[in-house]
């Protein structure tokens, strides 16, 4: 599928929740912080309920449940209208990773469900996939090449 | 008394976080995208040089949940995944998201099945 930069620039600015600078900032703090408070307030309960598991799976299992609150919050509906006022309160936690992926998913899925929902689904995740994964290979051969010597 | 501070500590952290994500959508006009990646590959790079874990000792879900928090888990793989042999630090890094990612793509997946897309209301 190729997509022009200017479509996906359009894409991404539908996507994006529209602000008015000024109070966005004092929004995005509010909001961000509210939802780091969540997730330590899960990650809390998860190792009370779950006193086996270490502290790694208590992380991966946090942002699992921040993930299904995200995807869950943008198919009723309620993600976007946060995102409104939240800005990047909304789109830099987890939970606005989980909404970058169901919000085109959902848009698209009258264009059926293999080249609509299922390609969509990544048009804003993908980049963050392929840089994440990619920096790790660097960061990981790196870190190999170290420990010969 | 003292889990007050640590969710005050949280607070801060996440806001500043997100606060200096909505400055650079502000001063730059970039993508959400753009600052996931921007976010994501500054979290890569913090636990890259050791860094991360005092910011986290500090404010905990204040920089794990934000996508800095996906970047950590990605290095953080991959550097642990470097001991045991070039196979491991080049999979290390996918290996430690797989819960998050795939969390992802099934809920994303089922939801937008089952969902109806809205009007876009301004």
């Amino acid at each position: 599928m190729q997509m022009d930069k200017k479509e996906y620039g359009e894409l991404v600015k539908e996507t994006t929740p529209k602000t008015k600078e000024g109070k966005t900032i004092l929004c995005a703090f509010a909001i961000g912080g509210l939802i780091c408070m969540i997730g330590q307030a899960f990650s809390d309960l998860l190792k009370v309920l779950l006193p086996a598991f270490d502290d790694k799976k208590i992380g991966a299992l946090t942002g699992v449940v921040m993930i299904f609150l995200g995807s869950l919050l943008t198919g009723l509906g309620v993600y976007d209208k946060i995102g409104y006022y939240a800005g990047a309160g909304s789109v830099l936690p987890i939970t606005g990773f989980a909404n970058s992926v169901v919000s085109p998913a959902i848009e698209y899925n009258k264009e059926g469900i293999v080249f609509g929902l299922m390609a969509k689904m990544f048009s804003i995740a993908g980049p963050v996939i392929v840089s994440g994964v990619c920096a790790s290979v660097v960061i990981g051969v790196v870190y190999y090449i170290i420990g010969l010597f | 008394m003292e889990i007050f501070l640590t969710y005050l500590k949280v607070f801060a952290v996440g806001g500043l976080v997100c606060s200096v994500g909505q400055i650079l959508i502000n001063k730059t006009r970039m993508t959400s995208a753009r600052v996931l990646v921007t976010f994501l590959l500054a979290g890569a790079l913090l636990e890259a040089v050791g860094l991360f874990r005092y910011i986290e000792e500090f404010g905990k879900a204040g920089i794990t949940i934000p996508i800095t928090g996906f970047g950590k888990s990605l290095a953080a793989g991959a550097i642990e995944g470097a001991k045991l042999g070039l196979y491991q630090a080049c999979t290390g890094g996918l290996a430690a998201v797989a819960a998050g990612l795939t969390a992802a793509i099934a809920f994303g997946f089922i939801i937008a099945l089952i969902s109806k897309s809205k009007p876009k209301s301004t």
